[in-house]
Order: C-alpha cells, then sequence, then structure tokens
C-alpha cells in the first residue's frame, strides 16, 4: 500500500466551471513528508489564505497523524467549508478537531524564588523527621530483638560486611597507601627545614591515626556502599518489593535497614584499621626516602610520640561514621519514588549528604576530644 | 512472497547452551494479525525479541518489509525501525517522563516536526488510545495499569507505523479492561490498515483479535494457521491449552 503510492503532490488546478481547486495526492505520511515538511507547508498556508479555497483529497493514498497535523494547521485549525475528501480521512480530522488543546506550562513568576526556598527549607525539616523516624523506628526493633537474639538478621549483617567491608580492601589499601606517601613527603620537606627529622612519627602518627584514616575510610564507603544501598533500595521501590515485605507483614526497618546499619558499623571501624596501616606504610617508606627514617626506628619511635587513645578514636569514629553513612543511605532509598529520575537524584543526594554528615561528625569528635591522645 | 511483511527463517536461538527457539519458520503477511502463543518458556518472549532485534539469532535470519534485518546497515535499520511500533508487556513508559514527553519521543527523535505539531500529533494519538488530555502531564508512576498499557500504545503508534508488535497486551488487565483493549485494537487497525504481532494468553484476545495462530512448544512451531484449525490439532500442549482454558473466564 504505502510502498506503492507516490510522494505527496500539491497542486492549483482549474476545474470545469474555471473555479481553482487545490488537488492532494499521494502519500501524506510523516516518512513521505520527511524533506518536503517545510516548503508543502508554505505552499498550503498559503493557498489556503485564499477565502473560500475548494480542497480536493481524495486523491491521498495514505494519510497519518502527521500528514493530517499539517493540513490541518496550514487551515488555521479547521476543516474549510469546501472540501471533498474519502471517509476515513474526514474521521481523521474529526478527531483532530475535537482533540483538546494542552495548557502550557507555568511561567516563572515573581517570588517563586522565595517559594523555592521556602519548599527547601520545608523539605529539609521533613528529611531531618523522617530520619529521627527511622532512627526511633530501628532502635525499636532493636529493643524488640534482644530478648530473640537468634531472629536477628545474622546473615544479612555478615553479607553486608562482606559487600561493604571485605571488597571494599583493594580500593582503602591504594588510597590510604598514596595519601600516606604525599603526607610523609609534604611533611619531610617542612621538618628538614627545622632540623626536626624525628618529629615525622608524631605527625604521621596522629594525622594518620585521628584523622585521615577514618576519613579515608568514611568517604571512600559513602561513595561505594552508600550509593549502592540507596540504589538497591529505590529499585526495590520501583519494583514494588518494598510493597511486598509490607504486606506480608515483615518490617523493612528490620528487614533492610538493620543489617545494613550494623554491617556498616562494624566493617567501617576494620577499614579503619586497615586504611591505618596501609597509609602508616606508605608513610614509612616516604620517610625512608626523604628523612632516611628507616621502619625500625619509626615503629620503635611510634609508640611514645603516638598515644594509643589516638587509634582507639579513629575505630570508634569510624563506628559512628558507618552507622551515620547507612543510615543516610536507607534514608534517602526509602524516600526514592517510583521513578529513574528521583532514583539518580536520591543516589546523588545520599552520597552527598552522608559524606558532608561524616564531616561534620568529624568536627564535632574534634571539639569533643580536643584534650584526649594529645600530650 | 512479497506480501509477507515478517518472515523468520530457520531461526535458531541459544541462551547460556540451551536451545530456546529452534528452526521456526515463520511469515506474516500485510494486514493480518498474527498471534504467538505457547506455555511458559516455550520462547515467545525470546522470539519476539528476535523479531524486533533484540537478539541476535544464533542461526537463521530475520526478513522485515523484505529486509535482512539483521544483516542490514545502520541506515536501513533505523528506517524499519521506524516503520514498526512495539508493545512491551510492562508497558516500558520512559519513568522520568510524563506521558506526554513519552508519546512524544519517537517524534522528536525523527526531527521532522517543530512543537505546535508535535503536540497536535501527540494529543490526536492520546485521544485515539482513549487517554484524557488530563493524563498527558502525568508521570507513569501515576497511572493505573489501564492507562500504562494505553500511553504505551499511543507511543508505538505515534510514527503510524505500518507494524505493530503486541506482547501480552492485555495481561495485567481486567476484563472490562481487556474488552475494551481489544475494541480498541479492533478500530486501530481499520483506520490505520495495521499488520499486527501480539503474543498472548489470553484465550478470548485470541478469539476475537487474530487472523491466524502460532503455537510454541517445546521450543518449536508444532502449528500455524487460522484458531479454528489450530483447536482441531492433535498435540498435547495445545489439547491441553485449549482444553485448560475454554469454557471458563480467561485469567487476566
Amino acid at each position: 500500500m504505502s510502498a506503492q503510492s507516490g510522494p505527496p503532490t500539491f497542486e492549483i488546478q482549474d476545474d470545469a466551471q474555471g473555479r481553482r481547486i487545490a488537488v492532494l495526492g499521494g502519500d501524506w505520511s510523516l516518512r513521505s513528508l520527511r524533506r518536503r515538511h517545510r516548503g508543502l507547508a508554505l505552499d498550503l498556508s498559503r493557498a489556503a489564505q485564499e477565502p473560500d479555497r475548494e480542497w480536493d483529497l481524495r486523491e491521498i493514498d495514505r494519510l497519518d497523524a502527521a500528514g493530517a497535523v499539517l493540513l490541518f494547521r496550514s487551515w488555521g485549525r479547521a476543516l474549510p467549508g469546501r472540501i471533498h475528501l474519502r471517509e476515513q480521512h474526514a474521521a481523521l480530522f474529526d478527531r483532530l478537531g475535537e482533540a483538546p488543546r494542552l495548557e502550557p506550562a507555568a511561567r516563572y513568576a515573581f517570588g517563586d524564588g522565595i517559594a523555592a526556598l521556602g519548599a527547601r527549607s520545608f523539605d529539609f525539616v521533613m528529611h531531618l523527621a523522617s530520619v529521627v523516624t527511622l532512627l526511633g523506628r530501628l532502635s525499636l526493633d532493636f529493643v524488640s530483638l534482644l530478648p530473640r537474639p537468634g531472629r536477628a538478621p545474622w546473615r544479612e549483617i555478615s553479607a553486608g560486611i562482606y559487600r561493604a567491608g571485605v571488597t571494599a580492601l583493594p580500593i582503602t589499601a591504594l588510597v590510604g597507601f598514596l595519601i600516606g606517601i604525599v603526607v610523609s613527603y609534604l611533611s619531610a620537606q617542612q621538618l628538614r627545614a627545622f632540623g626536626a627529622n624525628i618529629f615525622i612519627v608524631n605527625l604521621l602518627g596522629i594525622s594518620v591515626l585521628r584523622e585521615l584514616g577514618p576519613l579515608l575510610a568514611a568517604i571512600l564507603v559513602a561513595g561505594r556502599s552508600g550509593s549502592s544501598m540507596t540504589a538497591q533500595i529505590g529499585v526495590m521501590r520501583l519494583t514494588q518489593e518494598l510493597d511486598a515485605l509490607s504486606a506480608m507483614g515483615i518490617s523493612y526497618s528490620q528487614r533492610l535497614v538493620m543489617p545494613r546499619v550494623v554491617s556498616l558499623s562494624l566493617a567501617l571501624p576494620l577499614l579503619v584499621l586497615w586504611t591505618d596501616a596501609l597509609a602508616l606504610w606508605g608513610g614509612i617508606l616516604a620517610a625512608e626516602h626523604a628523612l632516611g627514617i628507616g621502619p625500625q626506628l619509626f615503629l620503635l619511635k611510634l609508640p611514645d610520640a603516638v598515644p594509643v587513645a589516638n587509634l582507639w578514636l579513629g575505630v570508634g569514629k569510624g563506628a559512628v561514621f558507618g552507622f551515620l553513612i547507612a543510615l543516610t543511605a536507607c534514608h534517602f532509598g526509602l524516600k526514592i519514588e517510583p521513578d529513574t529520575k528521583s532514583l539518580g537524584q536520591y543516589t546523588t543526594r545520599s552520597v552527598v549528604a552522608s559524606i558532608t554528615l561524616v564531616i561534620l561528625a568529624d568536627a564535632v569528635f574534634a571539639i569533643l576530644t580536643s584534650h584526649a591522645g594529645l600530650t | 512472497m512479497t506480501d509477507a511483511v515478517v518472515v523468520a527463517e530457520q531461526v535458531c536461538t541459544r541462551i547460556d547452551g540451551r536451545v530456546i527457539n529452534r528452526d521456526i519458520d515463520l511469515s506474516v503477511r500485510r494486514g493480518e494479525i498474527l498471534a504467538l502463543i505457547g506455555g511458559s518458556g516455550a520462547g515467545k518472549t525470546t522470539l519476539l525479541r528476535t523479531l524486533i532485534g533484540l537478539r541476535r539469532p544464533n542461526a537463521g535470519r530475520v526478513r522485515i518489509f523484505g529486509r535482512d534485518l539483521y544483516r542490514a546497515d545502520a541506515a536501513t535499520q533505523r528506517v524499519i525501525r521506524q516503520r514498526w511500533g512495539v508493545l512491551f508487556q510492562g508497558g516500558a513508559l520512559f519513568s522520568a517522563l510524563s506521558v506526554f514527553e513519552n508519546v512524544a519521543l519517537p517524534l522528536r527523535e525523527t526531527r521532522l516536526l517543530d512543537d505546535a505539531s508535535i503536540t497536535d500529533v501527540v494529543m490526536l494519538k492520546l485521544a485515539q488510545v482513549g487517554l484524557d488530555p488530563k493524563d498527558a502531564p502525568k508521570l507513569p508512576a501515576q497511572l493505573s495499569g489501564g492507562m500504562v498499557k494505553r500511553a504505551a500504545l499511543a507511543r508505538s503508534l505515534v510514527l503510524d507505523p505500518e507494524l505493530l508488535f503486541l506482547d501480552e497486551p492485555t495481561s495485567g488487565l481486567d476484563p472490562l479492561s481487556a474488552a475494551a483493549f481489544q475494541s480498541l485494537l479492533t478500530s486501530l487497525r481499520q483506520d490505520l490498515r495495521l499488520t499486527v504481532v501480539m503474543v498472548t494468553h489470553d484465550l478470548d484476545t485470541l478469539t476475537v483479535l487474530s487472523d491466524r495462530v502460532a503455537a510454541l512448544a517445546e521450543q518449536r512451531l508444532v502449528a500455524i494457521g487460522p484458531l479454528s484449525e489450530i483447536r482441531e490439532i492433535d498435540h498435547p500442549f495445545l489439547r491441553e491449552y485449549f482444553s485448560s482454558e475454554r469454557g471458563r473466564q480467561p485469567s487476566p
């Protein structure tokens, strides 16, 4: 059918009575119109300007929505008074005439910015409130599991530790090692100027154990596991798995949130230890190279130079960071609406929020523990 | 053979070493509605995916409009793809776009029409599938199952295709919506002179819509012909299929 019909044709003919008639024929579908769309649109509207023009569409073999719209628009959105057309085409134009107009989208108005600011503030408060709610639900779950520890999701917790912890070992090792080298080299330059070479041990030990190790591990884990937790829970919303859990009477805070929060709170401190060790190793190598302080001397001096409280502080921070990251990730995951746009949006927000939160918490730690471990 | 729109020749497909389709020969004539039936795991969906160019068969050819789908160059493939419409089982609407934008997307991709014409075409198509213009700005997540199917149908029809692939067009619909969908398809077929290939489980849809039925069982095409002939064929799968569904309300 369409294969046989020719390209769209349009011409003005004189009929027997000498009246000028616009005669259309051929294939008026999107594919045939393709190149001639603009030219035909011009010709048509010029022809339509003449009042009381007569139209003959009976020669059209194929008319699709795009072709009908082209004609209809050039007629000024109404059928001409004098027109000959096939029955099935008439139905198409009737539908076009009935199809209601789409209301234009709202334009930016004065004051929208203020309204948006207000909406964001409310949004923030709502997020805060729902995090608190989640925390409360988590505590209740925890309390309810205390008398029956066998019912806790041990298997999920164990899997979570593997996913968030074990699989993160290579990347945290690499980053920790490199940062250790960088910090050590940079400090070595300054220390050598003062002739205080041996203080590299104090500098490196305290900065790595107290700040760098926990922060590096936390930021890497927030980007890695935090985003995957948010996306995972979000997809469960998309595929109605969350609804299925609720319908089965299974608390998703207990099933989904708790294992993630617990496993990350356990895995991150261990990752902190690992990152500390690799960062120190990198630092020691650089110190030997830049200052001539060998590994033996370094390790011998380390316990004297750095009080062990710093280590515990770092590991403790790791546990708190892990808790915060998992809680934030789960919170944003549960907030995801069932569409792909919000999935991306909330995953981004989850990572940004958890890293911000980690640094915020780190600052609080720094103030609260300013007397501990810094002799 | 010139009026065969879709032709499968000796199509074999294996997934992970498991044979899904074995030596499938199939031809769909212009203007007919062919239904693919078969039990779960018979290979219907895989065959459909092969026909719409999503899965290259391990052996055999697929011809669409006389062109070899998997051996055509990229430009030809694009033209072929613009001449067919596909309705996926779950609708496969883009969840981040409104119904309007979903339907407008294939049109925008052609870069032939200005915004105002696109709006007119989309509203026409929405009216054609029986969607309210008020639903146009909604997101797919806000739609009911029947509305999702309608919106997806509007999207698959927006380029006025000659060929339409339907994967379970009435699954997940209540009997009333399913009946409405069937009559919608019937009227569209008359208006647009469509050739349709559909996968369906629903015996009711099969009876109302299909001109011919192709039955798949144990990876093979066991029968093809009008429904009345297929019903009489003595094959264990077909006997079971029609006896299990005959006489009771087809499950949605």
